[in-house]
């Protein structure tokens, strides 16, 4: 099984050679894409076989590797987990990349080289091929986001991505170094075997966090986020949100929860648990705030990641309280969460490449209409904003059901600081749930329902088959997820015991997830079916009683008159507008939280300007880390600048300074 | 034997809450109208309403979608699975097990993203309007909602609405400062979930603080029926829900037999009356708010509810 996963991998990797050959052919672009295709379903295939089976307990050793050992790979639980996401993800992803026809093509290459990138970092049984892996993955995706480099705005995208990337690098080499320092040795097995404690574990605690929070987006380290996603193609967005985002939680969980022992205090959970609440909030907030449907969506994968992170924060807490039952709560809740959230993203992110593709424009305000003209995306869309807004009984609501569950237990950690914090998570958690639910209708409303906003919008044509069916595959999915989560769950029961080192059933049965004690339950199943059968009853009786057919006639509108012959769609301006749809909630959070401003500008009478009002909001982390940390950079600039006014004096006098310094130290060394 | 019990509980359950939902709205209606010094309509108007709704042919604007036509099954749908959960005369019905709260949130979260998309469908000023403030209003009760829970599940140890019940009923929970406060906030979030006064007011159509009404304004024949139907239906479940977790006095437990049915549904009847009255009562003594004091009103909820799990934590020495 291992072999087939290196050679899963190494057909990426060869995929990516032949990309650069094959960018200038006219098939190359299906070729490399359906060569993904099969080497995802592949990995999905045997991420799926090893957590049947069993994972494999073996470590394979590979002939090439660092300087004192080779490299490992393995599969174990966890790792097969995140491999069956991400095979699922990249061959949406893909089949959607055959659909929407060739690109430009510098952006094949990276493209096969990031999925080999996110394999390799899931297949890696040592710190170096993990470090190796997470560093591919990060430079191929970065090439990916600036593919488009002609504009302005993408080449800043890519540079904040590229930055926030080199941090996340920056803080996850030492976390592995203290932990090898202490341990003797890279590969897992030996990082096992000797947990960090005291001082050691809080800076593997906080280093693991800053470092897989950046590359996850979480907040405050989530301003490259909304940047990156819109600037990639459509494809890579839903593999960057749905997949690589997911890899950095892996890699968190893989650090904190299995790497650093099961011995770890309670009060561990807690950044998670706050970090989490804080992003989950201020993404679904945003995503009610942006405009364009990838920023949107970008936004609320801020806000599922914060749950994920909330969900694992949780696992930590109660595994630290010796309460094993609820910690295999929250480590269920963040896995289906995962899995959920990735495949649903996806589908969102191959719908907004769909629209904009078929209706030539991602601003919610040049949308309208577009569920007349494009069924089957309107269709696909609905069921993925559907389980974004985790309405029952589809995928988002199973993976939401868990974690509020695990929430609503936080009591049981007998120590009231600990509960006071999980009652107000609990809290911001059902908030922010609220809020991605009116953000997503917001979506859906603005861009499939209601008149065409633009004449472009009005033409707008469905979409390929091939993207129609890259879009119906995960909606499928995503229902048949959220029909059978327990099924899921029990899938995962060997990565559950990893995470949590408590040997206790899987909170779930074949239809039904339950509780910790099992004192309540959630069916999905029966709740799909008894809805079923409410509508069918309802439908008919209604029918019977009211058998006469709809009429059409123009819009009532309070009896507003009909827009003038100029107008074919309408007055554009009695539509509701993105910023109008988002008024309620900018006034009643924005202005808090994200800074949110509206001017009015009303000229005088007799003037003949027109009235404006503009409405803004900033991001919290803009005023209070990344310009602090511009500054700081351009004040370190300025500092060193000044080396080069140095005389010849003054340049050798540092020199020789150095010299001196390394010298003592060497001897300070030498002494201990 | 049980099952059959239980299965024949459950359908009386689901036929009680479709006879009560229009006699809620139509004698809270009458009630305020006495109160206010008037005759009022028939308990029986709203029924007659529906009726003649029906037989009326719905008329769709020129550009509305499928949205418009399937949100108002979906919706009532949405609303009767959720009320089938909800005990009323007996408990221990079929569904219980099902009866979870987090997933009564959610199947309300449905019956709300109907309304909304349906209130978008056409692209009318109002119809958006009213989506927005709907869907925003939950962000604030959703929350407080979610904190009651935690103070049940905290009392009674689950979150099976059932088993709250009993355990609520059968006392050993005595009278608890927790439970009044987490009374008022759920009072609160039923009252803004509703489109009642002071949050919104379910009798006027056309003001621009409306938020309910705006997104119905396309609406007619049997669609305009199903919604008004499932706007009361929602009315008497929230009212059900009080009722169930802070009155469960003379509900008939698990089990039990057709004269304790009997009991349990003349003291349903009672209570339920005494809420509508209490109901009328409080929307004709306050005025409605405007639309954007609607958070502070619901935000006091969430902390009152938030007050109400601290101080569990602190009483019990659960810490």
């Amino acid at each position: 099984m291992l072999t087939a996963l290196a050679l899963g991998i190494t057909v990426l990797v060869m995929l990516a050679i032949a990309a650069v050959p094959l960018g200038r052919h006219s098939h190359g672009g299906a070729i490399i894409h359906g060569g993904c295709l099969l080497a995802t379903l592949f990995l999905a295939g045997l991420a799926l076989a090893a957590l049947l089976a069993g994972p494999p307990e073996t470590v394979m050793a590979l002939p090439f590797g660092p300087p004192w050992g080779p490299a490992l790979l393995a599969l174990d639980g966890l790792s097969a987990w995140f491999l069956l996401l991400l095979g699922l993800i990249g061959a949406a992803a893909s089949l959607y990349a055959i659909g929407a026809g060739p690109g430009p093509a510098r952006a094949l290459p990276p493209y096969p080289l990031f999925l080999a990138g996110m394999a390799l970092t899931l297949a890696a049984a040592d710190a170096f091929l993990l470090l190796l892996g997470f560093e591919l993955m990060s430079l191929a995706s970065w090439a990916l986001v600036a593919q488009d480099h002609r504009e302005a705005e993408n080449r800043a995208a890519a540079r904040l991505y590229l930055i926030f990337a080199l941090l996340a690098g920056a803080c996850l080499v030492p976390a592995f170094g203290l932990l090898a320092g202490q341990a003797g040795g890279l590969d897992f097995a030996t990082l096992r075997a000797a947990p960090p404690d005291g001082w050691l574990a809080g800076a593997v605690l906080a280093l693991g966090l800053v470092g897989a929070g950046a590359k996850a987006g979480l907040v405050p380290l989530h301003a490259w986020l909304p940047l990156a996603h819109p600037a990639a193609p459509s494809h890579v967005s839903a593999l960057m949100s749905g997949a690589m985002t997911k890899i950095a939680l892996y890699v968190l969980a893989r650090l904190l929860l299995d790497l650093c022992g099961p011995a770890q205090p309670s009060w561990w959970g807690v950044p998670l648990l706050a970090v989490g609440a804080a992003s989950a909030l201020l993404g679904a907030l945003r995503a009610n705030m942006e405009d364009d449907i990838k920023t949107l969506l970008a936004c609320s994968t801020i806000e599922n990641l914060g749950f994920i992170t909330m969900a694992l924060g949780l696992a930590l807490a109660f595994r630290g309280a010796d309460l094993g039952p609820l910690a295999v709560l929250a480590a269920a809740a963040a896995l289906l969460h995962a899995l959920n959230h990735g495949v649903f993203k996806t589908l969102l992110f191959l719908a907004a490449g769909a629209i904009t593709h078929g209706a030539g424009s991602r601003r919610l305000d040049r949308l309208g209409g577009l569920i007349h003209v494009m069924p089957v995306t309107a269709l696909a869309a609905l069921v993925g904003v559907a389980a974004a807004a985790s309405l029952p009984p589809l995928s988002g609501f199973a993976g939401e059901w868990l974690l509020l569950q695990a929430l609503l237990a936080g009591w049981k950690v007998a120590d009231i600081a600990f509960q006071v914090v999980a009652a107000a998570a609990t809290a911001l958690a059902a908030m922010a749930a609220a809020l991605a639910a009116a953000a997503m209708v917001r979506l859906y409303g603005l861009v499939f329902l209601g008149r065409p906003r633009s004449p472009r919008g009005a033409g707008a044509r469905e979409v390929t088959a091939i993207e129609r069916w890259s879009l119906l595959l995960p909606a499928g999915l995503t229902v048949l997820f959220g029909l059978f989560p327990g099924l899921l769950v029990q899938l995962a029961a060997p990565v559950l015991q990893l995470l949590t080192s408590a040997a206790v059933r899987p909170p779930a049965s074949v239809l039904a997830l339950t509780t910790a004690e099992g004192a309540s339950a959630y069916y999905p199943l029966a709740v799909a079916l008894l809805l079923g059968l409410a509508l069918a009853a309802l439908v008919l009786l209604v029918r019977r009683r009211s058998p006469g057919a709809t009429q059409r006639g123009p819009v009532w509108n309070c009896g507003f008159i009909d827009p003038p012959a100029h107008l074919p769609f309408g007055d554009p301006l009695t539509q509701p507008t993105a910023g109008g749809i988002a008024q309620p909630l900018r006034r009643m959070l924005g202005g808090a939280l994200l800074a949110a401003r509206e001017q009015v500008e009303m000229p005088s009478p007799g003037d003949p300007r027109p009235a404006r009002y503009e409405a803004s909001f900033r991001d919290p982390s803009e005023p209070l880390l990344l310009a602090p940390l511009a500054r700081l950079r351009d004040d370190i600039t300025t500092q060193a600048e000044r080396l080069r006014a140095f005389t010849i004096r003054r340049n050798l006098s540092l020199g020789f300074g150095l010299l001196v310094g390394l010298l003592v130290l060497l001897a300070w060394l030498e002494a201990r | 034997m049980a099952l059959l019990s239980a299965l024949a509980a459950q359908l009386l359950h689901i036929t009680l809450m479709l006879l009560a939902a229009p006699l809620v709205v139509g004698v809270t209606r009458w009630l305020k109208a006495r109160l206010m010094g008037r005759r009022g309509a028939s308990p029986l108007q709203p029924l007659r309403d529906w009726a003649k709704l029906l037989r009326k042919r719905p008329v769709l604007a020129e550009n509305a979608s499928v949205i418009s036509e399937a949100a108002p099954y979906a919706g009532f749908a949405a609303c009767l699975l959720a009320i089938a959960l909800v005990p009323s005369f007996a408990q221990g019905m079929a569904l219980a097990p099902l009866g979870d709260l987090v997933l009564l949130a959610g199947l309300l979260t449905v019956a709300r993203v109907a309304l909304a998309l349906a209130g978008m469908d056409v692209g009318t000023a109002f119809g958006g309007l009213g989506a927005a403030r709907e869907m925003s209003f939950a962000a604030f009760a959703e929350p407080a909602l979610l904190l009651c829970v935690l103070t049940f599940a905290i009392l009674a140890g689950t979150t099976n609405l059932d088993a709250v019940a009993v355990a609520m009923r059968d006392g050993g929970l005595g009278l608890r400062v927790s439970l009044a406060l987490a009374a008022v906030a759920m009072l609160a979030v039923a009252v803004a979930e509703n489109a009642r006064i002071p949050v919104d007011n379910p009798a006027t159509h056309l003001e621009l603080t409306m938020v309910h009404e705006a997104m119905l304004l396309e609406s007619s024949g049997r669609h305009l029926a199903l919604w008004e139907a499932q706007s009361a239906l929602r009315l008497t479940l929230w009212l059900a829900l009080l009722l169930a977790v802070f009155l469960p006095f003379g509900t008939a437990p698990a089990g039990s037999g057709p004269l304790a049915w009997v009991a349990g549904l003349l003291a349903w009847l009672l209570k339920m009356g005494a809420l509508c009255l209490a109901l009328a009562v409080f929307e004709s003594a306050v005025a409605k708010m405007r639309v954007f004091r609607v958070p502070e009103f619901l935000g006091a909820a969430l902390l009152l509810a938030l007050l109400a799990v601290a101080l569990l934590f602190v009483s019990t020495g659960l810490a």
